[in-house]
């Protein structure tokens, strides 16, 4: 039943994960998420929680987390994770094992100060950690929302996209977003016609839908059979450079027939404005708030998929674009993103405002827009 | 201890035949190590029921050991890895088999604290007292004076005692110490840890002396193995239950 209800950001993720069927929490407390962990202990902890076999373990430290819920992962159970800053430092370690076998974990991050303990208030610098961390190199599934609705809305559709595609899904918040409390639409997915993708047990699964190795690249899994019983062996050390080409190979080529199906954006204002602002997250929504300020001047581009980034849409928007500003809470994260999709695509310059760690208003960007000289 | 016969001697049922020789070196313990394991699950009747997860280094070998599930994790992580997969499917039976290295230095803050949770996972520690896969450097069980590749001078006087440090942590677990010569006492040992997970009784032990033929540099001097083994390592580290 849907429902209107005046929630902090970390409770509406609490209540998306819970609401997309996961079942399991392993987190590690850290500013700006852990509401999202006293939600699980509290509700993992009830007769309903029991009853529903929900998992709540507060682990030893991020690394723990992040492996017990790859674990998880492995056994069938839809798991999730939540951390901040140096907490994603620690966990890439297995979200990089995570895109070797392409395992459907789901985490979501919420961006503090950096680099390092930093604060614990706000930035826009776990772009790159998010999307490429790790030692291989960046499939994943990034989605940066920009106010708590969407919050609600694609920290459901993170587990369905993750276990749909079978990469790593992340959803990429920051600390303004978690800690702030407004009114959202909680809702049941199913009665707005959102079903949930079941999960399936990569280790003691009895009866497969289909084979695992359509999944997982073919040298990190081996099946055996003995006795009519399948045995699955699924390997994260390889011996040869053939082998690791082959397991980059498959991963490319499964990402790349599905990433045009993942990427989503929105675009804001008059089509026809000269000067096109790009901008995610809560920067995203003051952008917008920006173009209207801005009376016809700009339109704004917002990735809402970080990676796959929505490069063909961005390409088709920087058309006929006189200026493109990039504004973010991070030294060109962003706008390396931007840049790369649009090399040799436009002639446009652009003005990169770089505010690291610190919140960006729309008056920022409107004056941006405005005082700017022209073109 | 009487000798064990020759059919007991033979192959787990569960051992994956295909898959021997084993990949180990010759005169590693790991064999019987994982021998003892293999017999103790055929005699449980577990092999359909069990997720095998084994660390980076030497225990990693152990992959294509058995027909079982299994899953080569990462450096130090197979305990955490494996607390997940137990608390995702209750009614899996979860084990980590890990190295001195992995779980005494690089995963030891995650092993002692799911001793101190009391987790419901088996967790079985090769000991040989050396980074083997590497080349030989020290682990913290490498004992005083002995020179390994970063010890070249000798190794300090300091080194972990690891089922002591778990049964301090947690007073229900079960808790052991074994050596590769003991073939039935390990098998013995086995079957208790495993029957106790299966039971969902808490957080099980077990450490096993084991020698590294190749590291020890004893590789063709058997009877130097046996004095290492048996002499010098179980000397300092107690051999039975805790």
């Amino acid at each position: 039943m849907s429902e209107k209800r005046f929630l902090m950001g970390n409770e509406i993720l609490a209540l998306a994960a819970r609401a997309a069927g996961a079942t399991g929490m392993y987190g590690y407390p850290i500013t700006p998420g852990s509401e999202i962990l006293l939600w699980w202990a509290k509700e993992a902890g009830s007769e309903k929680g029991k009853k529903d076999g929900m998992v709540f373990v507060q682990a030893e430290d991020e690394i723990g987390a992040s492996f017990m819920l790859l674990g998880a992962v492995l056994s069938g159970q839809k798991a999730f994770t939540a951390t901040a800053g140096p907490g994603n430092v620690l966990m890439q370690d297995a979200f990089s094992m995570c895109e070797a076998m392409r395992l459907p974990v789901v985490a979501y991050i919420n961006q503090r100060g950096g680099p390092s303990t930093s604060t614990v208030i706000y930035s826009q610098s776990e772009v790159n950690l998010t999307a490429f961390g790790g030692n291989g190199n960046g499939y994943r599934i990034v989605y940066a929302p920009s106010n708590l609705q969407e919050l609600y809305d694609y920290g459901i559709k993170a587990f369905n996209t993750a276990w749909k595609y079978r990469f790593p899904t992340f959803l990429l918040g920051d600390g303004y977003q978690a800690k702030m409390m407004g009114e959202v639409d909680i809702y049941d997915p199913h009665e707005r016609g959102v079903a949930l993708v079941p999960t399936e047990k990569y280790l003691l699964e009895e009866k497969r839908d289909r084979p695992i190795d359509q999944v997982v690249p073919t040298p990190e899994v081996h099946i055996r059979n003995q006795d009519g019983v399948e045995y699955s062996c699924y390997r994260n050390c390889l011996n040869l450079e053939e082998e690791t080409l082959q397991v980059n190979m498959e991963i490319k080529h499964a990402w790349d027939k599905v990433a045009h199906e993942i990427e989503e954006h929105e675009t804001y204002g008059d089509p026809h404005a000269e000067i096109l602002v790009v901008a995610f997250g809560i920067v995203g929504a003051a952008a917008k708030q920006a173009i209207d300020q801005a009376g016809g001047k700009a339109r704004l581009f917002r990735p809402i998929t970080l990676r796959p980034f929505p490069a063909k849409a961005l390409r088709a928007a920087s058309k006929g674009a006189k200026r493109i500003i990039v504004a973010e809470s991070a030294i060109g994260q962003l706008s390396r993103l931007v840049k790369e999709e649009l090399y040799g695509v436009t002639d446009a310059p652009m003005v990169e405002y770089h505010r690291p760690s610190i919140g960006i208003s729309a008056e920022e960007i409107t004056r941006l827009i405005t005082e700017l000289p022209e073109v | 201890m009487s000798h064990p016969s020759a059919a007991q001697l033979a192959f787990p049922k569960c051992v994956r035949v295909e898959s021997k020789p084993h990949l180990f070196c010759p005169g590693c313990g790991h064999p019987e190590v994982l021998k003892a394991f293999g017999f103790a699950v055929d005699e449980l009747g577990i092999q359909k029921r069990l997720a095998f997860g084994v660390d980076i280094g030497c225990s990693l070998l152990a992959f294509d050991f058995f027909n079982i599930d299994t899953i080569e994790t990462h450096h130090g992580r197979t305990v955490p890895v494996m607390v997940g997969v137990k608390r995702g499917n209750p009614h899996a039976i979860s084990v980590a088999y890990v190295g001195d290295g992995g779980a005494y230095a690089i995963g030891m803050g995650s092993l002692l604290n799911a001793a101190i949770r009391n987790e419901n996972v088996f967790v079985i520690v090769v000991n040989n007292a050396v980074y083997a896969m590497t080349g030989g450097q020290e682990a913290p069980t490498t004992l005083p004076g002995t020179k390994t590749i970063t010890t070249p001078y000798g190794a300090d006087n300091h080194y972990v005692k690891g089922p002591d440090l778990i049964r301090h942590l947690n007073p229900t677990a079960w808790v052991a110490r074994g050596i590769t010569t003991r073939q039935l006492e390990l098998r013995a040992y086995m079957k208790e840890a495993l029957a106790f997970v299966k039971e969902n009784r808490g957080f099980a032990f077990l450490e096993v002396l084991s020698p590294c033929t190749l590291n020890w540099g004893t590789i063709d001097k058997p009877n130097e193995t046996f004095e290492i083994l048996e002499h010098k390592m179980a000397k300092v580290y107690t051999l039975g239950r805790f």
